[in-house]
């Protein structure tokens, strides 16, 4: 896979857009998946992940290749995420009520854009709120949390995606973990 | 929570595989006793269940197509590069040109100092030619930063470059008299001459030059 990655990376170095193409067929999914969970939003998340990619070709040949493409990667889709979480600080929180209504919170404003219809499964509603409690983490602890448990990545590599010591990761993991405890205990 | 917080960091420690076995005995043997932790533990567990659970969900069937779209269009370089190699004739000529240019103005450069073409009857004062009176010089003359002053016959043409010519009265040449000063003019003319002698090599041995 690696040598693969590589080989294609270097005909992209060439000026072969063509061979671009590829590497984005081979990670489109991951990237847009750390995307949609960074974000909560699919229309975003494309967004976001298509721009991780343009960057990605543009700074090419700032890939050094004795590194993991991957996290090369999603390091640049993920400083991406954490850039747009950091500049939308909300002006209204989604759990704030919506004025003159009862225990109808803005999560039930918000239009379902999150799936797809053929995708709907009889836990739809609840993958839909378990999402909406990942948005709810603090960005330093929901990239982590995305980065081990949903992209599955090992300590190491989100340390080096992040660009943390791998006891600050760590740390953070725990952190977030604690916060999903809580606010997952009665689902 | 009133465990110690031992108990959780080993909990972390369990989530993330990084536990030793003496670590890992003493939580299960404290889970065994004490429910407040075995509910915690528990909790920890489903959330991190819970999240895995997301569906995997895929990116759109046109998102590839959308991120090439989006690619800057490829750099000048590599396009230069592919026309080299789709218009090789030109690619040739041009190249030709520019070390043609080239090799001209070092010549040019080379030959600022006074030359004259080795003819019999040549008389030289100076940085003066002299074609002298009466006497007849057969072939082409060129003269480089000098002048001449043609005061006999020259069966040929008369070529002055940075100089000047004096004619005098009983003076003839028989075909052209050139003077050439600029930089531009003489290229003109060694661009012309060294085609004449590539077209009639015989005229250019002919008139061998002298430093």
């Amino acid at each position: 896979m690696e040598a693969l990655i590589k080989k294609r990376i270097n005909q992209v170095l060439k000026g072969d857009q063509n061979a671009f193409g590829e590497i984005v067929e081979l990670y489109k999914d991951k990237v847009f998946q750390l995307c949609f969970r960074m974000l909560g939003n699919r229309h975003e998340a494309e967004d976001l992940a298509q721009e991780a990619f343009v960057r990605a070709f543009v700074n090419i040949h700032s890939f050094k290749i004795n590194m993991k493409f991957s996290t090369w990667l999603y390091r640049i889709a993920t400083n991406l995420c954490i850039d747009r979480l950091r500049k939308k600080k909300p002006d209204y929180h989604l759990d704030a009520e919506v004025a003159g209504t009862e225990g109808l919170n803005m999560y039930s404003q918000i239009a379902s854009d999150t799936l797809k219809p053929e995708e709907e499964v009889a836990s739809l509603e609840l993958q839909e709120s378990i999402q909406a409690e990942i948005t709810k983490l603090p960005e330093k602890y929901r990239s982590v949390i995305v980065l081990k448990y949903i992209e599955e990545l090992s300590l190491k590599e989100i340390s080096d995606i992040l660009d943390l010591p791998v006891g600050t990761v760590k740390t953070r993991i725990h952190r977030g973990r604690e916060a999903l405890r809580k606010q997952l205990r009665h689902f | 929570m009133n465990c110690h917080e031992d108990i959780i960091e080993y909990m972390h420690d369990y989530l993330d595989e990084d536990i030793t076995s003496e670590h890992q005995e003493i939580l299960r043997s404290h889970l065994q006793t004490c429910s407040e932790c075995r509910e915690y533990f528990h909790e920890m567990k489903k959330a991190v269940a819970l999240v895995q659970s997301t569906s995997h969900i895929k990116a759109p069937d046109d998102f590839t197509a959308r991120v090439m779209a989006q690619l800057p269009k490829e750099k000048k370089q590599v396009g230069a590069k592919r026309w080299f190699k789709q218009h090789p004739l030109l690619t040739a000529a041009s190249l030709f040109i520019v070390l043609m240019t080239g090799s001209v103005f070092s010549t040019y450069n080379e030959d600022q100092q006074f030359s004259v073409s080795k003819q019999p009857n040549l008389i030289v004062e100076g940085e003066t030619v002299i074609v002298p009176e009466g006497k007849t010089v057969e072939g082409d003359i060129i003269v480089q930063n000098g002048d001449i002053r043609i005061e006999g016959q020259v069966d040929g043409d008369v070529t002055v470059i940075n100089g000047q010519q004096y004619m005098a009265a009983a003076g003839n040449v028989t075909g052209q008299i050139e003077e050439i000063d600029q930089a531009f003019e003489w290229l003109w003319f060694k661009i012309k001459h060294t085609v004449k002698s590539i077209v009639y090599p015989e005229a250019g041995e002919k008139s061998g030059e002298e430093n």
